[in-house]
């Protein structure tokens, strides 16, 4: 062995200064936490998720409180007034028909925002399960279902509503608003939900090659109690923030439906029959508002279900989280 | 060149990351010298700091960190404060790095060639076709045979050991003085580490390039390095002539560290010893309870000697063939047969791809196999018709996995998971489980204020404590660790496989122990069965096996265990 060279004799700290700890000692203080509660704690702490959750508190409260937001009365009708300009209790003037704009506007965000969330619901449980099912049992379960869905996603959403609705339309010419709501998104969801799906099964993928899935074999829970239990739980997060988004984006379609006379009948109050009701103005430029407010209502409430979904995904990614 | 003037100096430096407000230190006054065409190496376990030490080196520290204080001289020129500029002209022509990971250190959409032609043109070594004919030298250096196709490879077409290869040849493809190289092969197989490490050694010799080796592992760094540097905790808390400190560890942690690391542990008779006192002592206890299941209606089993029986056991997995609707053989598995006596440890030890996983997952009745039988005490898997009786062996065989972040479902609290195989099989009343959940984190000497707590707020060698808890739950005869100790660092490492040895000593358990790592296997077993390529090479007791290995298969793998041959003080 060659000689010792400055710089490199034996050296030893001084033990006081480089204490031992135990080895894989037990932090006995920290607090418990999982995965959503500290999805959570980051959600608190995002400005987008305040921001988004103003706007959809809002919107909420023009839905179950409207009278908080005007007196006028949305449904009523009157030639004299149309086109009249703003007057007191009446800040946006009337329509062509004679509504209230702002009244027709704050009630409009039932039909709309109803519309968004039970499709979302559906298609969210339609999605969930099929792509558990084909995720989970693969083989010829997985291509019969996966060939399926792709058969239902080639199809065009809207195209496929429009079909759909004027068939409805005509079956059942007669139905008060909750039926009019119903093949709205009996449409929407039948063609949407392949989204999901694709997406659970890339999740659930992943996730039962893990081995905790093994372990849980191995103790003697069977498919149906792991999938339940272990796998589907841990595969909802991306689930979740795509179908917060998606609610935005079937409000946007219910709207286009409505402008194209086919969503609701123009007896139910929505954004998208007024919008659609309005087009004239904009061709002759005057009286716009007819035509700006209900349409600034949808952008901010679609505004507000997208920032929320971003503020959902930020918290839930596993690649923004750290390990 | 004068050999005696430093080449690398480090003096009192401190190395922080920010983390919001708070400045964490992760180097605290680190001091040590190098001198042109010497090894030295960095030990310490992960979250030391040795790995941000030499990433300060060569300048780069992530975004957050930051040098807080101290020098870093190279050649005698501070490049701690030095501009960007000045440290870039550095990198790569004076000082080279081979990094950890050859799966992800590589641009998987370039060609090999393409990738080392960069580092050349970077430095300004060569241009063009120069260049190119400089590649197949450095790749030929570097020891991959047929450099010039290889070099026009992509990187998927290369195995984890030619990767690490090529990162060497482009790490030294500029000739620097000084190669840094972190973890170069802990993601490797031993015999491959082994090679890729000659290699090396012998390149770094024949061009008097200085080597700074960040490892976790002790013996490779004594068997590799002149000097040795003992990290802890962000401090040096040893270093001098590797030997010298091998056989006289001074401070606390060494003295540790010598003790625990597995490649120095193995060659040590005290190891053998305490292996055959648990021994004893869990054959006597499994013998008792042999003798009640025998006794027993109502346990599943006879209460036979060799608990586990596995009888030509075949696994043959299809894979794509060279048309959509043609298929090829592959063997994982082929005629593989040994017996686990109850109260001890059987190891099957093999590198990647050897089939060693692919066995245990057929012991535990989670992969049929294509041929051949598992026999649990003397009663054959394949002729379990019922679900009660699948329950029943169930119960009596349990895993414990290699990956303790994926182990544990991270949305189970630990308590749940833990209860998790009681409430399946509807033991006791809940407040008989919980009990029974205290006793069982007694055991694994974990403090019962765990239970409400969730996977990812604890460390890797806290949550294996977890999964072993689990898989004890229902008393079983036969646990399967497949590589359940593999992730963990070295000290934490032999924390677990001492508790091991007491829960088989105490509980009269049976162990299939599934490793890479033969070093291990002195510690925990008693039979070891060696695999290679789906087929067992060699099957002996442990003292045959490392006294007297008959095939030359086992002897490569004894030969590559780093720092074997080093002989240890007392």
């Amino acid at each position: 062995m060659s000689e010792t060279r400055p710089g490199q004799e034996r050296f030893v700290a001084p033990i006081d200064e480089t204490p031992l700890r135990a080895i894989d000692a037990v932090n006995v203080d920290a607090v418990p936490e999982n995965q959503w509660k500290e999805a959570w704690k980051r959600l608190r702490t995002s400005p987008l998720f305040w921001l988004a959750t103003a706007i959809l508190l809002v919107i909420a409260l023009m839905i179950f409180f409207p009278s908080l937001f005007t007196s006028a009365d949305p449904k009523k009708l009157d030639l004299a007034d149309s086109f009249e300009p703003a007057r007191k209790g009446h800040p946006f003037g009337f329509t062509e028909q004679g509504g209230d704009v702002w009244a027709r506007t704050v009630y409009g965000a039932r039909a709309s925002v109803a519309v968004g969330v039970f499709t979302t619901i559906i298609v969210a449980l339609l999605g969930i399960v099929t792509g558990a099912i084909a995720g989970f049992y693969g083989g010829i379960v997985d291509t019969l279902l996966s060939r399926f869905s792709d058969i239902f996603f080639s199809i065009p959403l809207l195209l496929a509503c429009i079909v759909v609705i004027s068939v409805l339309n005509n079956t059942f010419p007669d139905r008060g608003f909750w039926g009019s709501v119903l093949v709205v998104v009996v449409a929407l969801a039948a063609f949407a939900w392949p989204q999901i799906t694709r997406q659970m099964r890339g999740a659930v993928l992943e996730i039962k090659n893990l081995e905790f899935v093994d372990a849980a074999t191995a103790i003697g829970a069977s498919k149906m109690k792991n999938l339940r239990r272990h796998i589907v739980p841990n595969a909802l997060a991306p689930v979740i923030v795509a179908s917060t988004i998606s609610l935005g984006v079937f409000i946007v379609a219910e709207s286009s439906l409505s402008f194209l006379g086919l969503g609701f009948p123009s007896s139910i109050v929505s954004w998208g029959n007024d919008i659609s009701a309005a087009q004239t103005q904009v061709r002759s430029g005057d009286n716009l508002q007819v035509m700006f407010v209900p349409a600034a209502a949808l952008a901010f409430t679609v505004l507000g279900f997208i920032l929320l979904g971003e503020a959902v995904r930020e918290a839930l990614d596993p690649k923004a989280r750290k390990k | 060149m004068n050999t005696n003037t430093p080449l690398l100096q480090i003096d009192d430096l401190r190395v922080g990351f920010r983390a919001g407000k708070e400045i964490l230190t992760a180097v605290d006054g680190a001091s040590l010298t190098i001198y042109p065409g010497q090894t030295i190496a960095i030990v310490g376990e992960s979250g030391s700091g040795k790995s941000t030490l030499a990433h300060a080196v060569i300048g780069l520290l992530p975004g957050n960190g930051t040098v807080q204080g101290g020098e870093i001289l190279f050649e005698g020129k501070d490049i701690a404060h030095a501009r960007k500029d000045a440290i870039l002209a550095l990198r790569g022509s004076s000082i080279g790095l081979v990094p950890q990971d050859p799966m992800s250190n590589l641009n998987p959409l370039w060609r090999v060639g393409a990738q080392i032609k960069e580092a050349l043109v970077a430095n300004g070594v060569a241009k063009g076709a120069a260049a190119d004919k400089r590649v197949v030298e450095l790749l030929e250096e570097a020891g991959l045979p047929d450099a010039e196709r290889r070099a026009r490879q992509y990187p998927h077409e290369f195995s984890g050991g030619m990767r690490q290869r090529a990162l060497i040849a482009m790490g030294l493809a500029a000739r620097p003085k000084l190669l840094i190289a972190d973890e170069p092969t802990s993601a490797l197989d031993v015999t491959v580490q082994k090679q890729i490490l000659d290699h090396l050694d012998q390149l770094t010799d024949t061009l008097g390039v200085a080597v700074m080796l960040i490892t976790h592992d002790l013996g490779l760094a004594a068997e590799r390095a002149d000097h040795l540097v003992v990290m802890y905790r962000g401090k040096i808390v040893e270093s001098g002539p590797a030997l010298d400190i091998l056989q006289n560890p001074s401070h606390p942690y060494t003295k540790r560290l010598v003790s625990s690391a597995p490649s120095l542990a193995s060659q040590r008779l005290s190891s053998q010893n305490a292996r055959a006192e648990v021994r004893e002592q869990a054959v006597q206890t499994a013998a008792e309870i042999a003798a009640e299941v025998a006794d027993s209606e109502t346990q599943f089993g006879e209460g036979v000697d060799d608990i586990v029986v596995v009888e030509n056991l075949t696994k043959v997995f299809k894979l794509r063939g060279a048309k959509p609707w043609q298929s090829v053989d592959f063997a994982a598995v082929d005629d593989v047969s040994f017996r686990l006596r109850r109260g001890t440890t059987t190891a099957i030890v093999g590198e990647s791809g050897s089939g060693k996983s692919t066995v245990a997952r057929m012991v535990l009745d989670l992969l049929p196999p294509t041929s051949g039988n598992v026999l649990f005490d003397g009663h054959n898997l394949r002729e379990l018709k019922t679900k009660a009786e699948r329950l029943r062996l169930r119960r009596q065989m349990q895993p414990v996995f290699q990956n303790p972040y994926a182990s544990l479902d991270p949305l189970y609290s630990i308590y749940q998971s833990i209860e998790e195989p009681l409430r399946t099989h509807s033991v006791g009343t809940k407040k008989e489980r919980e009990a029974k959940v205290r006793d069982l984190l007694e055991k694994v000497s974990l403090p019962t204020t765990v239970m409400s707590r969730y996977p990812g707020e604890l460390s890797g060698g806290q949550r294996q404590r977890v999964a072993i808890a689990r898989a004890l739950a229902l008393d079983p005869e036969v646990v399967i660790c497949d590589e359940a100790v593999s992730a963990l660092d070295v000290l934490v490492q032999a924390q677990i496989l001492e508790l091991l040895n007491d829960l088989q000593a105490e509980l009269g358990l049976s162990y299939l122990f599934i490793t890479h790592d033969l070093a291990v296997v002195r510690q925990i077993a008693d039979n070891v069965l060696v695999m290679q390529n789906g087929k067992v090479v060699e099957s002996a007791s442990v003292t045959e096996v490392f006294d007297n290995p008959r095939e030359a298969y086992t002897r490569r793998l004894l030969d590559a265990i780093p720092g074997g041959s080093i002989s240890l003080g007392a």
